[in-house]
C-alpha cells in the first residue's frame, strides 16, 4: 500500500481511503483530506517532519506518523 | 420586557473572525473563559444594538467531539442555544470554510454567512455567484471586509433579523443510503425533539457520537436497532459512518460550488508562497527562526536602548522601577505619610509593603507589552503556525508542542510572560504541559540566586550559570515525558495536523488590543496576588515576639527590658548562632516559621532557618532571595552607603561558611541542591498568579505548583544524598531512597507510551 508518506515533494497524489480510527482520522478527514482529493507535498519541515501539503487550496502541516494513514493512488 | 437577543460567531480560525468581532462590539468587550477550560471567551454588545450580545466561539473546523475547542462551541450552541450564528466564511478557502457552514445549518438555529475577503478573490480575477450560493446553502450571505469594515454591519442587522424571524433548513443532501438510514433514525429515537433539530441528532447518531449518545440516554434495544441500520449503510459504502459522513459532506461542497465558484486558473504562486519558500526553507528556515527570536527577545527584554542593546521594553521597565516604582511611588509616598506624622509601622506598611510590591507589578508592565505586541504580530501575520511547523519535530517527544519554544524563550526573561505566551498553544493537554513547565527555565529574577551561590561556593565559576540552563532544559524534558503518561495528560490526542493559514500583514486594530488584553489580565490577576503577598511577607519579616512581647521586632530590641543578656543567649540557642550575632530579624515570625520549616530541607543538605526563610521570600520574588540572604547575614545596608550587589558579593564568605558548617563540611554540595531547588520550585506569585489565570482551575494550579516543588524537592535530594555519598558522608537511608526515586524517575522515563484517540472533556 503507497501512504502520503512515501510521496515525493513536488508530487501530487490522489487520495484513495484513509486508515485507522477515531479522533486521528476524523481530524484528518475535518481538514479536507478525504477519498478521491488531489494533495500536493510542497515540503519538509527543516527537521524532516512534519511535512507540508496543499490540499483544497490550503496549505496544512502533517505529521509523517499520521501522513501514513492516507492510502494514495 | 423583551428578552435579550444572542448571536453567536462562529467560523474557522484564521478566517477574520477576531477582526470581525472587534468590529462588531468595539470595546463593549468581556474578556474571560469558558467554564473549567483553558479555553478563552469572549463576549461583547454589538455597536448597531446594545441589546444584542455576540458570543464569540473559539475558531473551529469541525463540530466533532474530538477537539477542545469544537467541545465547547458545540455544547454553547446546542446547550444554550443561540437566537442566530453568524457565519464568518474565508472565500478565499471556500470548500473548508463551508465544511462548518453545512453542520452549523443543520443545528436548527438560523445562520446567516458573513463572506470575508471576497475583495481577495475578485483581484485573483475569480467569481462566485453569491446568490446562487445563498439559495443553495438556505442561509442569507453578506458579503463583507472584516479588515476594512466593510458590509459588517449589514452582516449584524442580518443576523439580527435571522434571530428574530429567521430560519435554516440545511439543503444538502447526502446519498441514498446515508439517507434512508438518517429517516430510520429520526422515527425511532428523536421524533420527540423540536422538528429543526432532529436532523442533527440523527446525523450524529449515525456517526455514533458519544457525547450525543450519553445526552439522549436511548434504550438498548432502540441502540441496537439505529446500529443495525449504520452498518447498512457502512456496508453498502464501504467505509465507517463517520467518514462516511465527512466524506459526503466534502463531496456535497464540491457539487455545490460547481456553477458558482469559477476560477481563473492556477498554479500562480502566491506572494505567501513566496514568502514560505524562503522562510520553511529547508536551509534558511532554522536561521530566520533564531533571528525573529533574538529579536522579539531583543525588542522586548534584552539590553535597554541606552545600554548598549536595542530594547524598548526594557528602557522602559528600567524607568518604571527606578523611577516611577523607587522614587515616585515608594519614597514619594513615604516622604508624604512621614509629613503627615503617619504611624511608622504604617508607613512601613505602604510605602514598603505594598507599594514596592506594586511598583514590582508595574515594572513588568512595558517590557510585557512590548512582547505581546510582537508575539501578537507574530501570530496575526502567520509565523506563528510556521513556527509549530519547525519545532513539533523536537517538542512532540516530550508531550509539548512546537509553539511551546515560544513560552521558555520568553520564559528566560520572566516566567509571567511566558506562561501568558502559552495562549497561542491550540492543544490543551500541550498548553498546560507547556505551563506546567516553562517556569522551570530560570528566569531573570533567578539569576542573582544562581550567581550568590556560584559566587560565594564556587569561586565565581561560570559553569553554574550554565548547568543551571541546562537543568531547566532537563527538568522540562523530563518532566514532559514523564507527565504525558500520566493519567492527567494521557486523555486528549494530540494535535497532528495544522493549518498553515497564508501570510498577511498584521491587523493593527486586533494586535493592539490583543497585547492589551493580555498586559491588563496580568495586571489585574497578578497585582492582586502581588500586592496580598507583599503585605504577608512584609509582615512575617517585619513583626514577631521579643521576650513574650508582640510588635515591630526592630522597636522591640531597643527595649533593652526586654532583650537581656539571658534572651539573647536563649535566641541563640534556638537559632543555633553565636550570642553576638543575634538579631531583631531572629525574632521575627518568618524565623520562627522557617526553623521548623527548614526540617523539611534537612534531606537536601540545606535545612537550616536562613535557606528556608530566602526559599520561602523567594515566593514573593525571586529577586528576595538573595535580597534576604543580605539581611540574614547581616549586611548592613541600612545607611545606603552601599547597596548589596545583585548577586550579594558582599557577603559570599559568611554564607560560604554558614553553608559548610550546617551541611556537614559538603557546603559546595548543600549549595547547589539549594540552587536546585530554587530554580525548580513554585515560581512566585506573580507567576503563580499567570498559571491560575492560563489554566483556569484551581486543581490545575495546584498540580502544577504541587508537581513544581516535588520535582524540585525530588532532585535537590537525588543530587544531594548522591553527591555526598561521592564525597565520602554517605547516609545509608538517604542514598537507598535517592537510588529508589532515580529508577522511579527512570521508569516513568522509559515506560511504553500509547498515545490516546479520544478527548475526555466533557
Amino acid at each position: 500500500m503507497k501512504t502520503l508518506r512515501d510521496a515525493q515533494v513536488g508530487q501530487t497524489v490522489k487520495v484513495v481511503r484513509l486508515h485507522g480510527e477515531g479522533a486521528v482520522k476524523r481530524r484528518i478527514m475535518d481538514m479536507g483530506i478525504t477519498r478521491g482529493v488531489e494533495v500536493t507535498v510542497r515540503k519538509l519541515a527543516p527537521l524532516g517532519d512534519p511535512i507540508e501539503v496543499t490540499v483544497r487550496d490550503y496549505e496544512l502541516s502533517i505529521r509523517k506518523a499520521d501522513a501514513e494513514m492516507i492510502e494514495i493512488e | 420586557m423583551d428578552k435579550k437577543i444572542r448571536i453567536a460567531l462562529a467560523g474557522n480560525p484564521n478566517s477574520g473572525k477576531t477582526t470581525l468581532f472587534n468590529k462588531l462590539t468595539g470595546s463593549n468587550q468581556f474578556v474571560g473563559n469558558w467554564p473549567g477550560v483553558t479555553v478563552e471567551k469572549k463576549e461583547g454588545r454589538l455597536i448597531v444594538d446594545k441589546d444584542v450580545i455576540l458570543t464569540d466561539l473559539p475558531g473551529i473546523y469541525s463540530l466533532s467531539p474530538y477537539t477542545l475547542e469544537e467541545v465547547v462551541a458545540r455544547n454553547y450552541l446546542i446547550e444554550e442555544k443561540p437566537d442566530a450564528i453568524l457565519n464568518i466564511v474565508d472565500a478565499t478557502n471556500l470548500e473548508r470554510n463551508l465544511y462548518l457552514t453545512t453542520q452549523l445549518t443543520e443545528l436548527g438555529i438560523p445562520v446567516v454567512i458573513a463572506l470575508n475577503m471576497m475583495d481577495l478573490v475578485r483581484r485573483a480575477g475569480d467569481s462566485i455567484n453569491v446568490r446562487e450560493l445563498s439559495k443553495q446553502l438556505g442561509c442569507k450571505i453578506v458579503e463583507i471586509s472584516a479588515l476594512k469594515g466593510d458590509g459588517v454591519e449589514d452582516a449584524a442587522r442580518t443576523a439580527i433579523d435571522a434571530a428574530k424571524n429567521g430560519k435554516t433548513i440545511p439543503q444538502h443532501r447526502f446519498s441514498g443510503p446515508v439517507e434512508h438510514a438518517l429517516a430510520h433514525i429520526e422515527e425511532v429515537t428523536v421524533h420527540d425533539l423540536p422538528e429543526e433539530r432532529q436532523r442533527w441528532y440523527a446525523i450524529k447518531l449515525f456517526e455514533r457520537d458519544e457525547k450525543v449518545m450519553e445526552s439522549l440516554h436511548l434504550s438498548d434495544e432502540v441502540k441496537a436497532h439505529i446500529e443495525r441500520d449504520i452498518q447498512a449503510a457502512e456496508k453498502e459504502l464501504d467505509d465507517d459512518a463517520e467518514s462516511i459522513i465527512t466524506n459526503e459532506r466534502y463531496v456535497c461542497i464540491g457539487e455545490l460550488l460547481k456553477g458558482i465558484y469559477k476560477k481563473k486558473g492556477k498554479g500562480q504562486l502566491s506572494v505567501s508562497d513566496k514568502i514560505d519558500r524562503i522562510v520553511t526553507n529547508r536551509v534558511l528556515a532554522l536561521p530566520i527562526f533564531v533571528l525573529v527570536m533574538w529579536l522579539v527577545y531583543a525588542l522586548s527584554m534584552g539590553a535597554p536602548i541606552g545600554g548598549g542593546g536595542i530594547s524598548i521594553g526594557t528602557a522602559l521597565t528600567d524607568w518604571t522601577n527606578d523611577v516611577l516604582g523607587g522614587a515616585w511611588l515608594q519614597e514619594g509616598s513615604r516622604a508624604l505619610l512621614e509629613s503627615w506624622n503617619v504611624a511608622p509601622w504604617l508607613v512601613g506598611l505602604i510605602s514598603d509593603g505594598i507599594l514596592a510590591g506594586v511598583g514590582a507589578v508595574l515594572g513588568f508592565v512595558p517590557q510585557m507589552l512590548v512582547l505581546f505586541l510582537l508575539l501578537c504580530i507574530l501570530e496575526d501575520c502567520g509565523y506563528m503556525a510556521r513556527i509549530a511547523f519547525i519545532m513539533d519535530r523536537i517538542f512532540r517527544k516530550f508531550g509539548l508542542s512546537g509553539k511551546s519554544f515560544i513560552p521558555m524563550l520568553v520564559g528566560t526573561g520572566c516566567g509571567v510572560p511566558g506562561v501568558m505566551a502559552t495562549r497561542t498553544i491550540e492543544n490543551e493537554r500541550d498548553r498546560r504541559m507547556t505551563i506546567m513547565t516553562t517556569t522551570f527555565i530560570p528566569c531573570g529574577a533567578k539569576m542573582p540566586i544562581i550567581g550568590l551561590i556560584a559566587g560565594a561556593l564556587f569561586g565565581g565559576s561560570t559553569w553554574v550559570a550554565t548547568s543551571a540552563y541546562f537543568i531547566g532544559i532537563a527538568a522540562i524534558v523530563l518532566s514532559g515525558i514523564m507527565l504525558k503518561k500520566t493519567k492527567m495528560f494521557a486523555g486528549d490526542p494530540a494535535p497532528f495536523v495544522m493549518e498553515l493559514p497564508p501570510y498577511h500583514l498584521p491587523a493593527w486594530s486586533n494586535v493592539l488590543r490583543g497585547a492589551w488584553e493580555r498586559g491588563w489580565s496580568f495586571i489585574k490577576r497578578a497585582g492582586t496576588v502581588i500586592v496580598v503577598s507583599s503585605i504577608v511577607i512584609w509582615f512575617l519579616t517585619g513583626f514577631g515576639f521579643v521576650n513574650g512581647k508582640f510588635g515591630m521586632v526592630k522597636d522591640l530590641y531597643k527595649d533593652e527590658s526586654l532583650v537581656n543578656d539571658a534572651y539573647t543567649a536563649q535566641v541563640a540557642e534556638r537559632m543555633g548562632i553565636p550570642e553576638d550575632e543575634v538579631e531583631p530579624m531572629d525574632d521575627s515570625l518568618l524565623a520562627r516559621i522557617a526553623q521548623p520549616v527548614s526540617i523539611i530541607f534537612k534531606p537536601l543538605g540545606f535545612g537550616d532557618w536562613k535557606p528556608t526563610a530566602a526559599t520561602v521570600t523567594g515566593l514573593v520574588a525571586k529577586e528576595e532571595v538573595v535580597a534576604n540572604f543580605g539581611i540574614m547575614y547581616a549586611y548592613d545596608d541600612k545607611d545606603g552607603e552601599e547597596e548589596l550587589e545583585e548577586n550579594g558579593n558582599q557577603i559570599w564568605d559568611r554564607v560560604a561558611e554558614d553553608f559548610n558548617a550546617f551541611s556537614g563540611g559538603h557546603g559546595k554540595l548543600a549549595a547547589y541542591a539549594f540552587m536546585i531547588f530554587n530554580l525548580l520550585c513554585a515560581p512566585c506569585f506573580a507567576a503563580i498568579g499567570a498559571i491560575k489565570r492560563e489554566m483556569n482551575s484551581r486543581k490545575w494550579t495546584w498540580f502544577a505548583i504541587g508537581y513544581q516543588c516535588c520535582f524540585a524537592w525530588v532532585m535537590a535530594f537525588i543530587v544531594w544524598q548522591l553527591g555526598r555519598t561521592f564525597a565520602g558522608g554517605m547516609s545509608a537511608v538517604g542514598l537507598t531512597l535517592a537510588l529508589v526515586m532515580l529508577a522511579l524517575i527512570l521508569w516513568q522515563l522509559f515506560k511504553p507510551y500509547q498515545e490516546a484517540q479520544k478527548l475526555t472533556v466533557k
